[in-house]
């Protein structure tokens, strides 16, 4: 293995204040509580900032903002305008891609690689696409004048903050609908970045809205009587227990929460672009993603050559400092996550299950977990069945398609699958049978403003980009 | 039914034979597991039969059907099942007189309205056998992602619809069923309460129109004693609440359904005589998005 210099990606371009306020209504205001809570960058345990912990009635003042604005402006805007507004802010993320990539990195624990290539391209390309829907919702096929919903309640994950932040925004307020939305408790600061954007755009006041805070927040948002949509990404724990607030108040819900996606490998795949594709599969982000390819299925006639050059490629990963430009795998988000990575590894080895990862040396400080495989992994294993959201997978085999179909379906999650054949009619027979949202042959990992995303079964519904995406935030 | 079977009295000579109604489950005719049944009258307070009163193992069973189906329904050719419903229809148009002297004795329809009722169900039936090879074309999508992708994004049914159908016992049910199995699911029905013979009466025209046992199910019996557990069973991909008129009922069914995220329909009470659109096949269906590389 090379050795590589270091290359770190420099932190001057980001200016963090020492704490925030809530962004209500165009500005920044001071909660009503006394609670704030310290955001770290988990790849060093230094502490970045403090937020305020809102309060509900910090909650109720948003959505009031939100309803006002929602009333007497953006609802009454033309598309044209609100397309000009998304297409400025589009912009402005572009102008400040680099700050906010290193933003997200810091208080994520993200390689820099990934939110200065996939993350930040990705945030803007996604206002740019909405904006573009929002003089254009009559040809979407939802009816001649579909309407907005009124006021959504958006509360996101940590794992893509400022990614799930877009694929929230954009479509809501292309569709005409106002927004309060909370970002996670660990990683609130590009959120409240893009809090100055919006102002930086002119956007009339309450028409975005940024509540930091932790589940309590959350909730509150979600059960606030004058919100008319609640759209959440997440745990499916915590989906459940929305959807369970939700029933009988007749608000509208869409949901993206866990999987455990099988990555299929056939004895025929190219094994190289097959193991690039596991790598990318459950690595990227250090696997803290609702569709990665958790569950590796090799066909058991090609599983020994894979394994040893999936190993060998594991040996090449550089793990360490987030911000360095040529680190693959960066921090666990917080020591909560790490704490269940590590109990569901635990739990993999006292179920049999043996254990691997390469030489890897972790730092002293921050929250680390080395890229870990499981093989002799049974599909009663917890590390087969549970989401771990964190860099390990489970390796199984099969022999048949058959049987590579009935083993990916059996979970009660179904948001991704992966397929790896060189034959196109057994790629289309398995993306037939899979019972997924998203199935990526020959590739993993992919995403774009214009193809949808969202699950079956227990990963949720409705669906986030392309013209599907418009439905969850029009009264259709 | 018809008058010519109730006038027991009138024609001594002959006693006429009287239909039993049963459940509908997995293409066959069971009564209840339970061994229960209900009375039901006419709206002028006349014995009209004992309906079976299906148990909550009964619904255990239609959903058991309905799984079993699900594979085989949706993997039938939108031609084919387009067919199917097509011959439905065909059906019940066949049967025009009995299904309204059946509305004139249970609903107190009078004839005009009842066969308007019937036709009204017969159209509904060929409108959405049309919707089978076609919903695809309208809810798919060719995404033009930015990047050497093949992006293919179509619709596909959810899997086991546990429906709540709505009081209308022949048009309504039928606005229901139809949605949901013309684009592949397969569903139990909870027959409307109050008129729950043409809804059995129903079940013998699915039988005889080459749909497969177990694609439709049908309990007559308590909504609320089998709507909650259909809610909470964690065989059923979604719920459709539109019969269900009471909103406490109506709250909990969709709350029991969070348990494994069910999709859910909430209650509505339309216009059955109007033409839909196509919401309520939307409502249960799951968009599936297919990448692959574009290379040489």
């Amino acid at each position: 293995m090379f050795e590589y210099a270091p290359a770190p990606e420099s932190r001057d371009v980001v200016d963090i204040p020492s704490a925030y306020n809530l962004f209500v209504n165009g500005e920044w205001v001071e909660s009503l509580g006394d609670d704030r809570i310290k955001t770290v960058n988990p790849a060093s345990e230094e502490v970045l900032s403090e937020v305020a912990l809102a309060t509900e009635a910090d909650v109720d003042r948003a959505v009031q903002a939100a309803r006002k604005a929602y009333d007497e402006v953006w609802s009454t805007l033309p598309g044209r305008e609100r397309a000009k507004y998304l297409f400025r802010i589009a912009r402005i993320i572009q102008e400040r891609a680099r700050e906010l990539a290193v933003l997200e990195t810091l208080d994520n624990g993200k390689p820099i690689r990934e939110s200065r290539d996939v993350d930040l391209p990705l945030v803007a390309a996604h206002f740019f696409y909405y904006a573009g829907w929002a003089d254009k919702l009559r040809y979407a096929g939802y009816g001649e004048s579909p309407r907005a919903l009124g006021v959504a309640a958006q509360v996101i994950p940590w794992n893509f903050p400022l990614l799930m932040l877009a694929w929230k925004i954009a479509p809501a307020l292309a569709c005409g609908n106002t927004v309060v939305l909370k970002p996670a408790e660990t990683t609130p600061l590009t959120a409240l970045a893009f809090a100055e954007i919006c102002r930086q755009a002119d956007l009339p006041p309450g028409v975005v809205n940024i509540v930091t805070g932790a589940g309590e927040t959350g909730a509150a948002l979600v059960r606030h009587p004058d919100v008319n949509k609640v759209a959440f990404t997440g745990s499916t724990e915590v989906g459940r227990l929305i959807a369970r607030q939700v029933a009988g108040t007749g608000k509208r819900l869409t949901l993206e929460l866990g999987g455990k996606a099988a990555n299929i490998v056939f004895e025929d795949a190219a094994i190289d672009q097959a193991v690039e594709g596991i790598v990318n599969g459950i690595f990227f982000n250090q696997g803290h993603v609702c569709c990665a390819g958790s569950r590796l299925l090799v066909q058991e006639s090609v599983a020994d050559e894979v394994l040893t050059a999936l190993k060998r490629r594991l040996t090449t990963l550089r793990l360490g400092d987030p911000l360095d430009k040529n680190t693959d795998i960066g921090a666990i988000n917080s020591a909560a996550q790490l704490a269940k990575i590590r109990e569901l590894s635990d739990i993999g080895e006292q179920e049999g299950a043996q254990r691997w990862s390469p030489p890897c040396t972790l730092p002293d400080r921050g929250f680390w977990f080395p890229p870990t495989l499981f093989t002799g992994v049974a599909q009663s294993h917890r590390i087969a069945r549970e989401e771990i959201f964190g860099p390990v997978l489970s390796v199984l085999t099969f022999r048949t398609p058959a049987e590579a179909v009935e083993k990916a379906n059996n979970s009660p999650y179904g948001l991704s699958a992966g397929v790896w054949t060189e034959k196109g009619s057994r790629i289309l027979w398995m993306a037939d049978r899979l019972r997924a949202g998203v199935v990526w042959a020959n590739t993993f990992n992919k995403f774009d403003p214009a193809s949808p995303f969202g699950g079956y079964k227990e990963s949720g519904y409705g669906r986030e980009g392309g013209v599907h995406g418009l439905e969850a935030y029009l009264n259709v | 039914m018809s008058k010519a079977s109730r006038s027991d009295a009138e024609r001594p000579s002959r006693l006429a034979v009287r239909k039993t109604y049963k459940l509908f489950i997995g293409g066959a005719f069971p009564r209840s597991e339970s061994g229960r049944s209900y009375v039901v009258s006419s709206t002028k307070g006349d014995f009209l039969a004992n309906a079976s009163r299906a148990s909550r193992k009964d619904a255990r069973d239609a959903v058991s059907a309905a799984r079993k189906a699900f594979p085989g329904w949706s993997g039938a050719t939108p031609y084919n099942r387009g067919q199917i419903l097509y011959r439905i229809a065909e059906m019940l148009e066949g049967r025009r007189a009995q299904f309204v002297a059946e509305l004139v004795e249970v609903g107190g329809l009078s004839a005009k309205k009842a066969g308007e009722t019937v036709d009204a169900a017969v159209d509904r039936l060929v409108w959405y056998a049309g919707w089978s090879d076609k919903i695809g074309a309208v809810r798919g999508a060719a995404n033009p992602v930015a990047g050497p992708y093949f992006n293919l994004s179509t619709p596909e049914p959810t899997g086991v619809v546990a429906v709540v159908a709505p009081e209308d016992p022949l048009l309504g049910l039928v606005s229901v069923v139809a949605p949901v199995v013309v684009t592949g699911n397969t569903c139990v029905v909870v027959a409307s309460e109050r008129f729950p013979l043409p809804s059995i009466t129903l079940a013998e025209v699915l039988a005889t129109s080459d749909l497969p046992g177990g694609v439709v199910n049908i309990l007559t019996g308590r909504t609320a004693e089998l709507a909650p557990g259909l809610a909470a069973h964690m065989d059923v991909n979604a719920l459709d609440l539109t019969g269900v008129g009471d909103p406490e009922l109506a709250r909990r069914c969709e709350e029991e359904a969070a348990e494994n995220l069910k999709r859910v329909l909430r209650p509505s009470t339309p216009d059955w005589t109007v033409e839909p659109d196509i919401t309520r096949m939307t409502a249960f269906l799951e968009t599936k998005t297919v990448w692959h590389p574009v290379g040489i």
